[in-house]
């Protein structure tokens, strides 16, 4: 009886490190393998690979470079996955013209480049602009059908429908590249050596600048979100309008007001990710539902209404295909959607998702 | 007042039963249509027969199995459009095509049911996989299943002959008739939509298609009186992949030819917009959504440039149309259609008293 005593105490008194060794202790065979996946993973990045293993797996350069497209695209994804998903979480409908709002985040970026020159005001621009969408849409429209969440999510399909058409017609159906600023161009030296030439020189890996300052920049309002969320006073109310909307209102907090603001907050992050795609790739008539798929695709395997599983998700849908890119040519959109597949059957809430 | 009430409706039930001119005149909705449909191909062109009213039927058809799935189950799936695919595809490839390295040439008999059965085991996969979730979910995970099928299509060459697809896939030449002219492939249509509307009604009052709409207003209370809803659901999936399939060959018939654009996104919202703006109430909206649409896909453009617009701007007029119906009246087309009716019965007896 004593024995269970102390060992609650020790339960509520004890540490992170302390959790770990008890989880270690309860299973040593999966700590093993997970640490040993760990130590073979940074040898793969770390260590320039031996010629055997080159000859089965291909270019070290290949591999390495696939990883850091798929962690930036993961950062990417994660920009217009974070606002779908906190978006559904609070206000409980499925913004199926998410999309369009990074695409017209896109273009509002490359008009207000083209006028100011300016990139990081573009940034600005794009989400004032998305921005107010959201709140005209949130504030004319579904605010009018609180609760018919199926009605909701239709209206937002009309949206897109039209949304889609209107940008073909303003901006056509070209694609569209946005330039990054002369100090953000070129290509950066990473300490990671990707091969050893015959000579003993050590070749290191050259990686886009903007992307890792992009990448920089997806992590710093990720971790930026989960402060608001976790730590102000709005973030509390975001979180207790998760959990219950209904009681978050009758406790007299304006909830209607927060939709808005929520609203607002994720429609400027898909703008600002438009750029960010305008930046990377670029953006052209298509893109809204091929962004509203790999937002889907993302929440559904993070686990919808949860921004670590968004960041999660993120990460696995962008891994998945750009080493499915240089692995798997042919199926390289279907090995992402298999992953989700995969999810939806063992774990239908997805990986952090709440029941 | 009450008791004239109820003579008055007890005589007309008598008058009812009185003969079929009477029941004729209750119902010259549906006897009108019936008739227009079957003595069509006396005045219609080859073009109104087929690309007009043939293809609002198939569509009406896909959309059918959306419509049961969504009206009767609750379960707005978007998947279906890729079962309907799923099955075209199955046909080019065991059937005839032009591509005799993908096609297995096998007789239309062969072919079709195991197209049919390939489909229906993939809509019950969908069914499968999205039944554990509810609403707003069950949108999003068949749209993603849907778009992981059309990429699918689009990047795998050795059987769904990627971005090119399949060409020149023709009905079959049976009982001596040749179901590639314009006036039996018609007919051909014709029944089979007709068959599936009526297979739809007659689910819908059996015990399964009840117990459906117990899942869909409350699946909570059906498990505890003993009903497995997860089973309900998946076969209701299969069912409507059932429908959907054969909508689906029809299609492939039809348009002799299937690419993954058949089934792009584009395609997987506009079985939506159908299905909506004709209602999910009755099954008879999902044929009037389909009629609508491709009547205003085909004049769109003469008219939009009548009015002075730009007749690219195809998509905006569905888009608003959409809208205006999902704000105005959820129930569709057929919504509209109910209400009126009713004031037009509220009006003639005001006057008749």
């Amino acid at each position: 009886m004593s024995a269970a005593v102390d060992n609650d105490k020790s339960v509520d008194g004890a540490g992170r490190g302390d959790a770990l060794r008890r989880w270690i202790g309860y299973h040593p065979a999966a700590a093993l393998i997970i640490a040993l996946a760990v130590i073979f993973f940074l040898w793969l990045i770390l260590a320039p690979w031996p010629p055997d293993f080159e000859e089965v797996f291909g270019k070290k350069l290949l591999f390495i470079n696939a990883l850091f497209n798929g962690i930036t695209l993961g950062g990417l994804y994660f920009l217009v996955a974070s606002g779908f998903t906190l978006i559904f979480g609070l206000m409980r409908y499925v913004n199926l013209a998410h999309g369009s709002l990074y695409l017209f985040g896109g273009y509002m970026g490359y008009e207000a480049t083209q006028w100011t020159g300016s990139w990081l005001f573009s940034y600005v621009v794009a989400f004032v602009c998305c921005a107010i969408v959201g709140v005209a849409m949130q504030f004319f429209i579904f605010r009018r059908m609180e609760g018919q969440d199926l009605r909701q999510t239709l209206v937002t399909l009309g949206l897109s429908i039209i949304f889609s058409d209107l940008m073909v017609w303003v901006w056509g159906g070209n694609a569209i590249q946005i330039d990054a600023p002369d100090a953000l161009s070129g290509p950066v030296r990473t300490p990671i050596i990707v091969s050893i030439r015959s000579s003993g020189e050590a070749m290191f890996l050259q990686y886009a600048r903007v992307r890792l300052v992009i990448l920089a920049a997806a992590v710093i309002i990720g971790i930026g979100m989960w402060l608001a969320l976790n730590r102000t006073r709005i973030g509390m109310m975001i979180r207790a309008g998760v959990d219950d909307r209904d009681m978050l209102s009758a406790l007299g907090y304006r909830v209607q007001l927060l939709f808005v603001v929520v609203f607002a907050f994720g429609a400027g992050l898909a703008g600002m990710a438009g750029i960010v795609g305008g930046t990377f790739q670029s953006i052209s008539l298509g893109e809204d539902s091929k962004f509203l798929l790999a937002s889907l695709v993302v929440v559904i395997v993070g686990g919808l209404g949860s921004i670590p599983g968004a960041a999660l998700g993120a990460l696995i849908v962008g891994l998945a295909e750009q080493i499915g890119t240089v692995y798997f040519q042919n199926y390289a959109t279907v090995l992402s959607f298999l992953i989700m597949v995969i999810v939806l059957a063992i774990r239908p809430q997805g990986l952090l998702g709440k029941r | 007042m009450a008791l004239v009430q109820t003579t008055e409706l007890l005589f007309r039930r008598a008058d009812a039963q009185r003969g079929l001119g009477r029941w004729v005149s209750n119902h010259w909705p549906t006897v009108s249509l019936v008739v227009v449909l079957v003595l069509l191909p006396a005045i219609a062109n080859s073009f109104i027969l087929d690309q007009i009213v043939g293809w609002s039927l198939i569509l009406g058809t896909i959309a059918l199995s959306l419509m049961f799935l969504a009206g009767y189950g609750g379960m707005v799936s978007l998947a279906q459009m890729s079962v309907a695919g799923v099955a075209g595809y199955m046909i080019a490839v065991f059937g005839a095509s032009s591509l005799p390295k993908i096609s297995l040439f096998w007789p239309w008999w062969v072919a079709a049911p195991t197209a049919i059965m390939i489909a229906v085991a993939f809509g019950t996969l969908v069914g499968a996989l999205s039944a554990r979730t509810e609403g707003i979910y069950t949108i999003m995970i068949t749209l993603a299943l849907a778009s992981a099928f059309f990429y699918l299509t689009l990047q795998n060459w050795p059987i769904f002959n990627g971005f090119n697809g399949f060409t020149t896939i023709p009905a079959p030449h049976f009982f001596g008739v040749n179901w590639k002219d314009p006036i039996p492939l018609y007919y051909m249509i014709l029944f089979f939509a007709a068959l599936s509307y009526a297979a739809v009604i007659y689910i819908a009052r059996a015990p399964f298609g009840l117990a459906l709409q117990g899942v869909r207003d409350n699946a909570r209370r059906m498990e505890a009186i003993g009903y497995n809803v997860a089973a309900h659901r998946i076969a209701a999936y299969a069912f409507a992949a059932l429908i959907a399939a054969i909508g689906g060959i029809l299609m492939v018939w039809l348009n002799n030819q299937i690419s993954p654009f058949t089934i792009g996104i584009d395609a997987i919202i506009d079985l939506l917009v159908i299905a909506v703006v004709g209602g999910l109430g009755h099954p008879i909206g999902a044929f009037i959504g389909a009629i609508i649409y491709v009547t205003l896909r085909a004049f769109a453009l003469d008219f939009l440039v009548a009015i002075g617009l730009d007749g690219r701007r195809f998509q905006t007029l569905i888009g608003l149309g959409f809208l205006v119906i999902v704000l105005f009246s959820p129930d569709g087309v057929i919504g509209l259609w109910r209400r009126w009716s009713a004031r037009v019965r509220a009006a003639g007896g005001r006057n008749g008293w």
